[in-house]
Parts: C-alpha cells; sequence; structure tokens
C-alpha cells in the first residue's frame, strides 16, 4: 500500500465516493446489461416482425394494430385474466383479513395455527400445482370423493370450461398465508387505545371494527391491494402445470399467451408488444388504485 | 410457531376489553373462536395430510371410494420410484446450485451496495438510489424476450448462467430491505473505526455484517426461497433434462405420467420437505421479513 502518495492524488472525499461506485458497480452492471437495455430492446422489439430465423423487420405499429383488431386471442387472454384478477384479488383479500382477524386472538396454540395457515404459501408453486391436480381429480381426487360422501357430485374441476377458473383461484386462496401475515401485523400494530375508547364511546363489536380496525388497517390493505392486483395480471405457472391453458382456451391467461407466441411460436416482436401493453395497463391501473387510495385509504401522520 | 414477537407487536398488551364481558358469552365466544380455528387449520392442513398419505398408498388404496386417509399397509415403493422416471437428485443439485448463487448475490454483493447507498457519501448517490427503486416497479415480462435473445446470443440458453449471473449482480429487492437495516446501526461503531484508519470495506466486512445478522439471514432465507420455487426462468432458458431444476424436472413428470399419484406426490413431497425444513429453522427471520417488507411498504 503506498498511502501517502495516493493521498496526495485524492482527497477523501474522492475516495469515498470512488467506494462507494465500487460497491454500487456490480448492480449497476446489472442494471443495465440486463434490465435498462433489454426494457429499450424490448420496446423497439415491439415494432419488429422478428422470428429469430429471418433478421429483424421493421413493421411500425403492426403488431399493436393486429393485437387489437384481428387476434382474437388476445382478447380471450386478457378476458380469461380480468375473470382471474376481479374474483381472485377480492377473495383473497377476504381471506387474509378474516384468516388474520381470527388469528389475532390470544388462545392456547395460537402459534400453531397461525404456522398451519401460513405455510401453504411457501409451498413451490409447481409442486402445490400437482398436489391441487390431484385434489381436483374428477374421480378419486379430494373434494369429489368428500362431496360423493354427502351424495353430491361434483363438478370436473380442471377439465370443465366454467370450473376451470375457480378451480385455479381456489388453488390460489390456499396461499393467502402470506398477505394474512402482513395483515395480522397490520391489525397488531392498531393501538389498543382507541378500542377502548370507542368502546366507552358505546361502539360494539361491529362498530369498533368499522370505525377503528378497517382504517387503522386501511394502508396494509391497500398495500395488499396493489401487489395481488400486480401479480395475478401475471398469473402464469399454476396455467402452465395444471391445465396448459385448456380446456378450450378457458385458462389461457394473458402470460400464457405471451409465452406461446414467444417462446413455442417464435413471434419475439409480438410478444414483446404484448409485455408493453400488459406493463402499461397494469402501471395506469396501479396509478389509478393510488389516486382511489386518497378517498379510503387513512394515514396516520397526515392527520395529525 | 410464529410468536407475537415475531410479527412485531407489543406483547404487554392490555387485557382486551372483551374480558370483561359476561361469562357465558365469553364462553361461547372462545368456542366458536376455537372452533373456526379448527375448521380453517383441518381446511389448510388437509391437502399436505392427503399428499403424505397417497405418496404411501398402494394402487388401489389411490384409486378407492370412500376415499382412504391411513395407507394399509404403508408402502415406500412410490418413493424409489420416482427416481425411475425423473433423476430427483441430480434436478435437486442443479436446484441447490442456482439457489446457493442467489444466497450469495444477496448476502455479498446486495449488502455491499446497501452499505454503499445508506453510508457511503458520493455525489448523485441518492438519484441513482431512485433509480434502483424504480427498477422494482420493471415487471419481468418486459425484459423477458430482449433477455432471452441476448442471453442466446451470449450462448448462455441452457447454461445455469442465465439464472445464476444476474442474481449475483444484485436485486433492488434486497439491496433496498439491507439498506433500511443498515440506516439503523449507530454511525459511531464505524467512525470509531474510521479514525482508526480502516477502509470501508473492512468496515463493512468487520462490523456491519456481523452487525446485520438477521437482516442477512432474512434477505438469505428470501432469495434460497425464490431460486428453490423460481419455475418461470428454468423453464424458459433450461432445454436439457440433465439441467433442469425441481421445478421444471417435477412439470415435466407430471406431464408425461399424469395418473401415477403415488410417485407424483412421493415427488411433491420430497421437493417440499426442505423448504419446510429451512422455514422451521429460520421462521423468526422469515415472518420478521414479511411484516417488515409490508409495513415498510
Amino acid at each position: 500500500m503506498n498511502k501517502p502518495q495516493r493521498k496526495r492524488w485524492l482527497t477523501n472525499s474522492t475516495r469515498e465516493a470512488l467506494t462507494c461506485y465500487l460497491f454500487l458497480l456490480p448492480w449497476g452492471i446489472g442494471f443495465l446489461a440486463f434490465v435498462l437495455g433489454p426494457v429499450a430492446a424490448s420496446f423497439v422489439l415491439g415494432f419488429m416482425d422478428y422470428s429469430i430465423v429471418t433478421p429483424p423487420r421493421f413493421i411500425g405499429l403492426d403488431n399493436y394494430i393486429e393485437l387489437f383488431t384481428s387476434d382474437d386471442r388476445f382478447g380471450m387472454s386478457m378476458g380469461n385474466t380480468l375473470y382471474y384478477v376481479l374474483v381472485f384479488v377480492p377473495l383473497h383479500i377476504v381471506v387474509a383479513l378474516l384468516l388474520a382477524l381470527l388469528l389475532n386472538q390470544k388462545v392456547r396454540g395460537i402459534a400453531v395455527y397461525r404456522t398451519l395457515f401460513y405455510v401453504p404459501s411457501i409451498v413451490p408453486i409447481v409442486a402445490g400445482a400437482i398436489l391441487w391436480v390431484w385434489i381436483l381429480q374428477p374421480e378419486w381426487g379430494l373434494i369429489n370423493s368428500t362431496l360423493r360422501l354427502i351424495g353430491i357430485k361434483g363438478p370436473l374441476w380442471l377439465a370443465s370450461l366454467t370450473w376451470s377458473k375457480p378451480a385455479l383461484i381456489l388453488m390460489a386462496l390456499w396461499g393467502s398465508g402470506s398477505a394474512m401475515i402482513i395483515v395480522l401485523a397490520g391489525l397488531q400494530g392498531v393501538p389498543q387505545h382507541l378500542y377502548e375508547a370507542a368502546e366507552i364511546d358505546g361502539a360494539n363489536h361491529w362498530q369498533r371494527f368499522q370505525h377503528v380496525t378497517v382504517p387503522m388497517l386501511s394502508p396494509t390493505l391497500f398495500f395488499i391491494l396493489v401487489l395481488s392486483v400486480i401479480a395475478s395480471f401475471q398469473v402464469f405457472t399454476t396455467a402452465y402445470v395444471m391445465t396448459g391453458g385448456g380446456p378450450a382456451e378457458s385458462t389461457l391467461f394473458y402470460m400464457l399467451y405471451l409465452y406461446r407466441r414467444a417462446f413455442v411460436l417464435l413471434n419475439m416482436g409480438y410478444a414483446a408488444s404484448m409485455a408493453w401493453i400488459l406493463f402499461v395497463g397494469v402501471l395506469a391501473l396501479t396509478l389509478f388504485q393510488f389516486k382511489l387510495a386518497n378517498r379510503w385509504v387513512y394515514y396516520e401522520a397526515e392527520q395529525n | 410457531m410464529i410468536r407475537d414477537q415475531a410479527i412485531g407487536s407489543q406483547t404487554d398488551r392490555e387485557i382486551h376489553p372483551r374480558a370483561r364481558r359476561r361469562p357465558l358469552y365469553r364462553l361461547l365466544g372462545r368456542l366458536s373462536a376455537h372452533t373456526l380455528l379448527v375448521m380453517g387449520a383441518i381446511i389448510f392442513a388437509l391437502p399436505f395430510v392427503w399428499m403424505v398419505s397417497t405418496s404411501l398408498k398402494a394402487d388401489r388404496q389411490i384409486f378407492a371410494w370412500p376415499p382412504v386417509w391411513l395407507p394399509d399397509p404403508f408402502i415406500w415403493g412410490n418413493y424409489p420410484a420416482v427416481f425411475i422416471y425423473a433423476p430427483l437428485h441430480q434436478y435437486f443439485f442443479n436446484t441447490l446450485t442456482i439457489a446457493l448463487a442467489h444466497v450469495f448475490g444477496a448476502v455479498i454483493t446486495c449488502s455491499l451496495a446497501a452499505y454503499g447507498f445508506a453510508r457511503v457519501r458520493a455525489p448523485g448517490r441518492d438519484i441513482i438510489f431512485m433509480v434502483m427503486v424504480s427498477q422494482m416497479m420493471v415487471p419481468y415480462i418486459v425484459t423477458l424476450v430482449p433477455l432471452y435473445l441476448l442471453f442466446a446470443r451470449f450462448d448462455w440458453v441452457d447454461t445455469f448462467l442465465p439464472l445464476t449471473v444476474p442474481a449475483i449482480l444484485g436485486t433492488p429487492f434486497y439491496i433496498f430491505m439491507l439498506r433500511q437495516f443498515f440506516l439503523t446501526i449507530p454511525m459511531e461503531l464505524e467512525e470509531a473505526a474510521i479514525i482508526d484508519g480502516a477502509s470501508r470495506l473492512s468496515i463493512w466486512w468487520k462490523i456491519i455484517l456481523p452487525l446485520a445478522k438477521p437482516a442477512l439471514a432474512t434477505v438469505a432465507i428470501f432469495s434460497f426461497m425464490f431460486a428453490w420455487n423460481d419455475f418461470t426462468g428454468p423453464l424458459i432458458f433450461l432445454n436439457s433434462r440433465e439441467k433442469f431444476t425441481l421445478s421444471l424436472g417435477l412439470q415435466a413428470f407430471m406431464f408425461e405420467r399424469r395418473t401415477m399419484w403415488g410417485p407424483l406426490m412421493a415427488a411433491s413431497t420430497m421437493m417440499i420437505v426442505p423448504i419446510l425444513v429451512v422455514f422451521f429453522l429460520a421462521q423468526k427471520h422469515f415472518i420478521q421479513g414479511i411484516a417488515l417488507t409490508g409495513i415498510k411498504a
């Protein structure tokens, strides 16, 4: 180390700055090469016709025009995805909230119950999907065998046009544990004195829930809402593993269709434009949710 | 077990107002709460019981009505049978290799960057930090197609490199979490070391990392779980069977032998067990991490 010599060259603050940049360098390389570059490339690709075997060809807005005017699967996959989002997200939040309320009690063995409700959400998604294909199996699966015990003939689930999407949603709800833990943390952060004050004012159970718990919990619920909308627009793995998009494309979700376009049909440009449509759509929806949030999300700090 | 302290609640809470109610009402409330808890627990746990039970049954009991819960006799044969159709040990080592690269990235590269963002001063640092935060908003799908083309050009497709190199270079989410934690470490500890002439690198290694063990454990677990469970990445970047991860191998196994429920359930059980072991060994960090991300955002 020739420290004295270096000190003449570099002041302390320059050295500090260089150290900082050096520490950020690995992430910076990754960001430029694997995020910023690809985002730009993806945008450009959206205006190209590119199928790997032939060189890319600029076609302007043709991909987008084809998507919105002549591609039936685009509309159908978007419809399937909207169905999934609109049914799953509210149920997911309600289940997480109910479980969290149930688990926010002082009863014996509560830690065991919390663990039990939480564990399904950490199960590897493919292992969980295979398990649920068996549970939903129409003849010998757990659900239909049990229904048969009480004299009900269960639906065909994953093989049925009407029940395939509800079946996937049912499976996804089984994994509500991680949202439940976040709500539980929110519940435990509600100051006890607010409940006491409400009770002194004569508020009953429901009123305390409505006027204390819900507002105090609204930032947490909003956080879960935003994240689960973003995640469920990108639903892919369960459908890929459990149904492959069937039957009759009733579970062909947006991401699954995008995957097929890109990696089965090798329409790279087309897939890139599909990705941008989803990205911009979900981003707009998220911003819209933030705008709406002013009306129902209560932030303590603002009010004081 | 997931205790109150783990989630970050006040442990010395006052007695809930409900406790002041009449005894009968209280008893009924307790009973219904307990009944609901037990019912919910059964619903959430039954799939696991069913999975393990199926994996230990002979075919004539798997395809039986009414459903049989307790295998009679217990058959272990489904477990070795898996390896005839799918080299699970190979998949296991592949997955472990990729997951360890992710853990290395989270604990070393991410914490280095997080330390830079938290403590080391440089012009433009906070702007770079905002860039990193906005990177978290970019969904995977937007970069997926160009990434594939890029890795194809590098000749990286069907190697572990597309699944490991980006993770080794650092993941914004872990950098963000670690930075938040580093900001809570008292500055005095470092100041003393700086006066003694220690370099930033040795401060990070000798002072910050030992103090940040809980946060490092959290990001290590998160990154391990992510890599262990990831399906989309391996699906897109891996082609040859001997490079498959557990997720991909298990999916191929089911695709080819859709009715072999005994071995399939044995394979699922074997994939889930390591995750459960990690969870039970480290659940304190786990739950704290999840609660932390939830509250911070």
